[in-house]
């Protein structure tokens, strides 16, 4: 035993005196040692900051805000604040309204537009926004090499397509042109009466040539950065926020409602209803970033606000595999299905049951009825496909993503349908997001949960997704008419007989062939106080532009 | 000395063998970072993007592209965050978990010892039978239901401290005590279990036959031999408090590194989840080699052996 030592190393204290006057022992002075440390880290760790004119939740991170690049809601919205377009988004309606550019003349074929710049539009650090910007950074959108996922808005270019798909190696065939500094010419493939609204997304905005030319892809992150938008960029903190700030140089800034804004990034649902509820938050702006379970509670609120949008659920059948190659099965399936159980018992926000894929109000369209329950017709053609009474039926797998408590509950109770329906037992396959992707792109599955959202209002955006060789098909079902019918919908002039032509292809799509089928149509919910917050409005394509939002009440 | 020496040098030989093995282990998770629900553009605008990254390249080649960086100390941009680096996401949330981590470690060493130590000076009564059932409670409730319940408590019903958020003072309290809670718990019963052993042995036998007051003995004899247990285990707990945990800071909104320990892999983020590997393994072997350290100077016979 060596401890003595420590008995005789220690000086041997007058009783009483020692309590005051001895030295600490070391791990009590290791302790006071740390402590100070601890709060100096914390005073400088934890500099307060001042709370910003209007904080918004903007949901998860973003990847990017890269406008050529982004693919993300989220993404977008920081990307929209920091730059605009030859037009801009509508805060009402989300219809196009004059951006960057001030007017447009449109042949009278729907195929050429003509858009007058502003005078005077410079970016945030003070360069001018002439019309070679737009031809410039349109065509670097669609060079294969900017590796922009949705450069497929310029399908609807000329030269589009083949640039893309690198057919054409010439980027300066793409059908825009400069004829002078403040006139953008743009020639379309078809005349395609949404084009308006889709120069107003962020893909079509002009970037900072003098930015790229410096830093290449990451251009973003230059310091400070060249805005056209109503906002520029102050700070930009990952998984915490981004910090906006007006741009005086905007060519409307005198609408910007707003001084500084925070958009706060997160995933997590139920911490961002707390800081709506302690009002550290002014508006969740993301409908995904509403705690699922509370939706349906949540929405009778006032301060809730529930709107549809252009979105949808439905079901993909991989008409590449038995029995799904029958399409006899995939009706049977689609008829045996009660939507309005599944938007009643599970998804409760007040959902539009539909066997389309289409939602309802896309570019004044009316959707078909697609597949509605039918349990007699759906046994019967399951009969004639050679299992009646689901007899001999192969098991089959659904496939869906988890994540989310939703989809689980939604492929139960398709599971029990389906058996009440048809006799049908099928399993039930959930997966890990990017396992669930592959799996689909790859087309392994029997039938599988699959969801789109609108890129713009009209129902092409859905539609289009089912062309033979679209990558977004992923059902393996190749129909030439199908094809033929969207491409004589994007030529016809007359608004009314496009429509007609597209609502034909969607017959075909979910009544005829049933390669997919529709569950239901989105609704989101945002929450904000009306009497706190104005400029904020529901709208169908959920585009909700900052510059409009300004404080009613001071705090 | 030489232990110390061959210690450190097998610090780049494991960092070396996690990113590694790491490197090789998650590509054979299904899917990769640029799946998503809808398709790219082209098969051209799909090529592009991997052409960037390099991902179209043999597997070896990447192997050594990514080696060379590591030897760099430079982990590449990550590929879900593409506008940042591996290093510079690591750079903005290290000091965040950091911050956190130390304060719930003070918690846990602040509350922990001496809550333990009283445990073990009125061992059998009711003092330790409190301590004790707090400290069972304490490691029992997980940190994402006493997360949730302080946030209830003392973020909305009494609104005193924000429910989430990083920046200021009031905001590291609900999200420490998430955190340190536990780890404090586990500090005192380590600390009630080493000062019942050495108030057992006879040099405090000794201490008190020489008329020490028995504050004395605690502060003076025994609480340097008790701390042993604690400091074997302050190594592993800093390792895990330093790096973030994924359940607080998910919780309240933080921008640490913990929430890329689950996201990461989710993303198929390679990159960063090769650094977060290889930032534990690091972490946790200096830390474990700081125990042993402590152990040293706390514990004679260990100097001696």
């Amino acid at each position: 035993m060596s401890t003595g030592g420590d008995i005789r190393e220690t000086p041997v204290p007058v009783p009483g005196v020692f309590f005051h006057s001895a030295p600490a022992p070391a791990p009590i002075r290791l302790f006071a040692l740390a402590w100070s440390l601890l709060l100096a880290v914390l005073a400088v760790g934890c500099s307060p900051r001042q709370r910003a004119d209007l904080v918004v939740h903007n949901g998860p991170e973003p990847e990017t805000i890269d406008p050529q690049v982004l693919t993300g809601q989220a993404d977008g919205r920081v990307a929209a604040a920091l730059f605009e377009g030859l037009t801009r988004f509508n805060p009402v309606d989300g219809r196009a309204i004059p951006g960057l550019a001030e007017s447009w003349e449109i042949s009278p074929d729907g195929r050429r537009y003509r858009f007058r710049l502003r005078e005077g539009i410079v970016w945030s650090t003070g360069e001018p926004i002439r019309a070679e910007d737009f031809v410039w950074s349109w065509r670097r959108a669609v060079m294969p090499a900017t590796a922009a996922d949705y450069s497929a808005q310029f399908f609807h270019l000329e030269n589009g397509e083949a640039i893309v798909t690198g057919k054409e190696k010439d980027v300066a065939r793409l059908g825009v042109e400069a004829p002078d500094a403040r006139t953008v010419e743009v020639r379309l493939v078809n005349p395609a009466p949404f084009f308006l609204e889709l120069a107003a997304s962020r893909i079509f905005a002009p970037i900072p040539r003098h930015l790229v030319d410096r830093f290449g892809d990451q251009w973003i992150r230059a310091e400070p950065l060249s805005c056209s938008g109503p906002y520029q960029l102050m700070q930009w903190r990952v998984n915490d926020r981004f910090r906006l700030r007006r741009n005086p140089r905007y060519w409307d800034a005198a609408s910007v409602g707003t001084e500084r804004i925070d958009l706060l990034s997160g995933d997590n649902a139920g911490t961002a209803l707390n800081l709506f509820l302690r009002g550290d938050v002014d508006l969740i702006i993301d409908r995904k970033i509403i705690p699922g379970e509370l939706g349906p509670d949540l929405a009778q609120r006032p301060d809730f606000h529930r709107f549809d949008f252009l979105g949808c659920d439905f079901i993909r059948f991989n008409t590449g595999r038995k029995p799904f190659d029958d399409p006899k099965v995939r009706k049977a399936f689609a008829l045996a299905l009660d939507r309005p159980a599944i938007t009643r018992r599970i998804t409760r926000l007040g959902e539009r049951p539909t066997g389309a894929i289409t939602p309802l109000g896309a570019g004044g369209y009316e959707p078909p009825q697609g597949m509605g329950l039918d349990v007699e017709q759906a046994r019967r053609l399951l009969a004639e496909a050679g299992f009646p009474e689901g007899r001999g039926f192969p098991r089959v797998e659904y496939t869906y993503n988890v994540g989310t408590r939703l989809y689980e509950q939604v492929g139960v109770e398709i599971q029990a349908q389906l058996l009440a329906h048809l006799g049908v037992r099928i399993q039930l396959r959930p997966l890990e997001w990017k396992t669930y992707l592959t799996e689909m792109s790859r087309q392994n599955y029997d039938f599988i949960r699959g969801s789109w959202i609108g890129d713009y209002n009209d129902p092409l955006t859905f539609l289009d997704c089912f062309l033979s060789d679209s990558g977004n098909n992923r059902t393996g079902w190749r129909q030439p008419r199908y094809d033929a019918l969207l491409r004589s919908a994007g030529a016809a002039a007359d608004p009314a007989a496009r429509l007609a032509l597209l609502r034909r292809a969607e017959v075909l799509l979910v009544e005829e062939e049933v390669p997919v089928t529709g569950l239901y149509s989105y609704v989101g919910l945002c929450a904000y106080r009306t009497d706190r917050l104005g400029g904020f409005h529901v709208n169908l394509i959920d585009e909700h532009p900052l510059w409009s939002l300004r404080r009613i009440a001071p705090r | 000395m030489n232990g110390i020496l061959k210690r450190l040098a097998l610090v780049p030989l494991l960092a070396w063998l996690v990113a590694t093995g790491g490197f090789f282990l998650l590509r054979l998770a299904p899917g990769g970072p640029f799946d998503r629900d809808r398709a790219p553009a082209s098969a051209e605008v799909e090529a592009a993007l991997r052409a960037k990254y390099h991902l179209d390249e043999p597997l070896h080649r990447q192997y050594l592209r990514c080696l060379g960086g590591w030897v760099l100390g430079d982990f590449g941009p990550s590929l879900k965050y593409r506008n940042h680096t591996v290093n510079d996401i690591l750079a903005q949330s290290l000091p965040v978990s950091g911050v956190l981590g130390l304060l719930a470690a003070g918690v846990a060493f602040g509350i922990g010892i001496p809550v333990g130590a009283w445990g073990a000076l009125r061992r059998g009564r009711w003092p330790d039978r409190l301590a004790s059932m707090l400290a069972v409670v304490g490691i029992c409730i997980p940190s994402f239901i006493l997360g949730p319940i302080l946030v209830l408590v003392f973020g909305l019903q009494l609104a005193w401290l924000p429910p989430a958020l990083w920046g200021s003072w009031e905001n590291c309290i609900l999200p420490v005590l998430a955190l340190g809670l536990y780890f404090a718990a586990r500090v005192s019963r380590l600390t009630r279990e080493g000062m019942t052993d050495v108030l057992r042995s006879p040099f405090v036998r000794t201490a008190r036959a020489k008329g020490l007051s028995p504050g004395a003995i605690v502060r003076r004899h025994a609480l340097r031999g008790s701390l042993l247990p604690v400091a074997a285990y302050a190594g592993p707990m800093l390792a895990d408090l330093l790096t973030g945990s994924f359940i607080v800071e998910n919780l309240f909104q933080i921008p640490g590194t913990g929430v890329f320990f689950v996201n990461s892999f989710l993303n198929r983020d390679y990159p960063m989840m090769i650094a977060l590997a290889v930032l534990y393994s690091v972490l946790l072997q200096a830390l474990n080699l700081g125990s042993d350290l402590a152990l040293r100077s706390l514990d004679p016979r260990v100097r001696h052996a």
